[in-house]
């Protein structure tokens, strides 16, 4: 049948959550296909997943304490994509504010909690805004993408990392294996009980509140809302665009950054390599589908906290982990495939309908 | 007679919330050149996007040597040998000369031939006169080089129908010189040229026939003899009558904007105003006519701080502000209406309550130093929508719903609330109907009254009449002239905005 799509003039709030919602769905029905496909029963995979990550205290804590980064990555990333600054080094910044935060506890390990925590979180979210600072600058002096440069920043940080946890930084008494030195207790977040929740859960929430008001009702929020959606109105009614372009770009590293002080100092207490699996991307994946909207950040960080730890699980029934990649791949697809119907109405034209145009 | 290449019936086309073709009928014939004059907003641009496929018509036919024809595409209509240049050039920078050529080629082989494609174009561009140089990458040209390229891969995909959209708006008048020997060369082999302009000294030049549209409709058509400058000008510029707005006389006030010599130039690097003076004084409007690019947005962007001033001054009432940041005239009382309601003066995405906050957000009586008052806020915008009759469903609806009158009443409104000191509106009118052009002009009126000096920038000389109580014409970044309204004429005006006016042509504005 001959079809096309016509523009929609608002999207309806209806169809704002309900397609992700539906493309969430059809996305794991794609992947059960592929899964049946492979001689797997994809329901009972599901529920294996399902069961593992939220079925069990220690699931439950495992999924959360993954959905810390993400939620801070993913609200850093929204500050920035609501401007339409298109910052993809979460996952560099996030290093970077490991790198810095780490740098405190080695060198100074008498310090009391209370001086400690704060100092560094202050040095990684410093560190996080530098790493993105540069990207802003390049980009409001000549207007260099900050996609590419923020993007080729994540392995310069990743690596850099590599090269104190291997080199200077690495524990002397760790047996060679490329590790910092364990952290004093000083310099370890708070946890929840004996869970591995720590207070970066506290931190994220806080900023969700703070995000919800700034987006809400500030002049702050209002002004990177218009500059986001009109460049040159934005000028025209007098903003001043670089400088909003550092401050955002700067907040979300900052962000960023203290995500990565958070896995060092609430999960792993030292500096590893590999300290994150990508958290720094998955984020970009989770700011889009909560429409950048904060309070949706934590549920959407929350499902794929569920979907990273239910793929550990899954590998005990001899499937591999990537199958929480595959899906999330296949959920932001189809996401971005179901923003067509966000923005455009499908209309079915049969013969009468383009007979009825040529009237 | 010989029989018309192209046959335009009942052509017609809406976009939402302008009808842009209403029922236009036209005639192309083989060897002729046929000049489309209108004013910006008349539909010409698109009939011709309508003819070379880039739009689908809502109604109407197309006959190409009298069978009909449906181009759901651009190369639907090169197959048919209709090719377009637009004003804003579709190649590709990074690629060469012949490679933008052949692209969408009728060259069917999965393998190109350089050679036998770069010799074809350095053929081609013999033939007509056209210097390009096939393997020069296109981000090297010049904009007039660019534009033969354009020219020539029309001709090289067999076009015999060639549609220029303004192509002498960026020209310099040796290029467009040269473009209009090409031209006629090519007429005189057969092809039909057709091209859009809103000069007039251009369809003297060039055209055998000319076809006026206003306000998406043909009101007329003229062949070479029968010419006739007053008569072209009312057919662009329309209505019979200029009745004139009832007034009071204002006394004039102390001067508030004094332009003195300014310069400044255009995105594209060119000379925008040369060297422009210009007072306006409290309670007065001042009327800037003149065909659109001739300086009217770098003028408006200057005033308001929006584009550097390369040399010269421009004060607010004795203050120098020259090169002042937008915020700063801003704050000084500068309300502007831009050229590009939405995109520039409102953000179509927002909502109208966002839209109506633009220029007040920092102000104390809505804003602490970081939250905003939302009540105020909103409590103001109802006000705002109420006295200014704004057709919203909802403060929450975004404005890229509204229809132009509204969406221009709201703009006026919001700018009007600023209690301006200057205000600067650029096509106050363009796109708005009768009704709608009648209340955005009360509104000035008003402003006129509370003693706001008003730079009004316009090309449509019936509201210039109406409104301004003195008029300037803008011509190639200078004032041609400038005279108290009693003494401005249509035709007079017409004439010095086609730069080919009595005293003021080549002398430097008149200075009050």
């Amino acid at each position: 049948m001959p079809f096309r799509f016509e523009k929609r003039l608002a999207p309806t709030p209806f169809m704002t959550v309900a397609v992700p919602v539906a493309s969430v769905a059809l996305a794991l029905l794609f992947c059960a296909v592929f899964l049946a496909l492979t001689g797997r029963h994809p329901l009972e995979l599901y529920m294996a997943m399902a069961e593992g990550a939220l079925g069990s205290a220690y699931g439950l804590t495992e999924t959360t304490v993954k959905a810390i980064p993400l939620m801070l990555c993913g609200l850093g990333i929204a500050l920035a994509f609501r401007m339409q600054l298109w910052n993809i080094g979460a996952e560099g910044q996030l290093y970077l504010g490991a790198l810095a935060a780490t740098w405190l506890p080695l060198t100074f390990p008498g310090l009391p909690a209370i001086v400690m925590l704060p100092a560094m979180v202050v040095l990684g979210m410093a560190a996080g805004a530098l790493w993105a600072l540069g990207p802003a600058y390049l980009r409001v002096k000549w207007r260099v993408n900050e996609i590419i440069t923020t993007l080729m920043l994540n392995y310069v940080g990743i690596l850099l990392v590599n090269y104190f946890v291997y080199g200077p930084w690495r524990d002397p008494k760790g047996f060679n294996f490329p590790l910092t030195a364990q952290f004093p207790p000083a310099a370890l977040l708070p946890t929840f009980g004996d869970t591995r929740i720590h207070a970066g859960l506290v931190l994220a929430l806080a900023l969700v509140a703070l995000f919800l008001v700034i987006f809400r009702n500030s002049r702050w929020g209002y002004e990177i809302k218009v500059i986001g959606a009109s460049e040159r109105a934005a000028r025209y009614a007098g903003m001043d665009i670089k400088r909003n372009m550092f401050l955002v770009m700067a907040l979300s590293g900052a962000i960023c950054g203290l995500a990565g002080m958070a896995e060092v100092s609430g999960i792993a207490g030292r500096l590893q390599p590999g300290l994150s699996p990508g958290y720094g991307y998955t984020a970009i994946i989770v700011a889009w589908l909560a429409r950048l909207n904060p309070v949706a950040i934590v549920l959407v960080a929350g499902l794929f906290g569920v979907l990273q730890v239910g793929g550990y699980i899954v590998q005990t029934h001899g499937v591999p982990a990537s199958v929480a990649a595959m899906i999330q791949g296949a959920i932001l697809f189809f996401v971005i495939g179901g923003e067509m119907f966000t923005g455009y109405r499908l209309v079915f034209t049969g013969r009468k309908g383009a007979a009825a145009t040529d009237e | 007679m010989v029989m018309p290449l192209i046959t335009l019936r009942g052509m017609y086309k809406r976009f939402p919330g302008v009808l842009a073709n209403d029922n236009i009928d036209l005639d192309i014939y083989p060897g002729e050149i046929h000049a489309l004059l209108g004013e910006n907003g008349s539909g010409k641009s698109t009939l011709m996007c309508l003819l070379s496929g880039l739009y689908t018509a809502d109604g109407g036919t197309i006959r190409v040597d009298g069978e009909e024809k449906r181009f759901r595409s651009p190369r639907d209509a090169i197959a048919c040998g209709i090719g377009m240049v637009h004003q804003h050039f579709k190649l590709v920078e990074p690629f060469t000369v012949a490679e933008n050529i052949a692209m969408s080629g009728r060259d069917e082989s999965f393998v190109l031939s350089t050679e036998r494609m770069t010799a074809d174009i350095a053929a081609l561009g013999d033939k007509y006169g056209l210097e390009i140089k096939p393997v020069a990458r296109v981000w090297q040209l010049s904009v007039g080089e660019k534009q033969r390229v354009e020219i020539v891969r029309m001709l090289y995909h067999g076009s015999r129908v060639l549609i220029l959209d303004e192509p002498t708006a960026v020209l310099t008048p040796q290029e467009a010189a040269e473009l209009f020997k090409t031209l006629r060369w090519m007429a005189a082999d057969g092809c039909a040229v057709v091209f859009i302009t809103h000069k007039l000294n251009e369809v003297y030049e060039l055209a055998d026939r000319v076809t006026v549209l206003r306000g998406g409709k043909v009101t007329g058509t003229l062949v070479r003899g029968q010419l006739d400058t007053k008569k072209l000008v009312w057919m662009m510029v329309g209505r019979d009558v200029v009745s004139k707005y009832e007034r009071d006389a204002v006394p004039e006030g102390r001067p508030v904007l004094a332009v003195d010599k300014a310069v400044a130039f255009n995105d594209m690097g060119m000379y925008g105003l040369k060297d422009l003076s210009l007072t306006v004084r409290e309670g007065e409007i001042v009327g800037i006519a003149g065909v659109a690019g001739n300086g009217q947005r770098e003028l408006a962007e200057a005033v308001t701080g929006l584009r550097r001033v390369a040399d010269g001054t421009i004060c607010l009432y004795g203050e120098d502000v020259t090169n002042f940041r937008p915020a700063e005239m801003i704050a000084r009382g500068v309300s502007y209406v831009p050229e590009d309601r939405l995109g520039v003066g409102l953000v179509p995405g927002l909502t109208v309550l966002e839209n109506l906050l633009l220029k007040s957000y920092q102000q104390p009586e809505f804003a602490g130093r970081w939250l905003l008052d939302g009540k105020a806020i909103r409590a103001r915008a109802e006000k705002l929508v109420r006295e200014f009759k704004i057709k919203v469903s909802s403060l929450d609806q975004p404005v890229r719903m509204l229809s132009g009158g509204h969406l221009q009443r709201l703009l006026l409104a919001r700018e009007i609330a600023e209690k301006p000191r200057l205000m600067v509106v650029v096509y106050p009118a363009r796109g708005l109907d009768v009704g709608a052009t009648e209340a955005v002009h009360r509104l000035l009126l008003d402003l006129k009254a509370d003693k706001t000096a008003i730079l009004l920038i316009s090309e449509d000389l019936d509201e210039i009449m109406k409104l301004a109580d003195r008029v300037g014409v803008l011509y190639g970044g200078r004032l041609v002239g400038e005279f108290p309204v009693e003494e401005a004429d249509i035709e007079r005006l017409g004439l010095l905005m086609a730069g080919s006016g009595g005293e003021g042509g080549n002398a430097d504005a008149v200075q009050v």
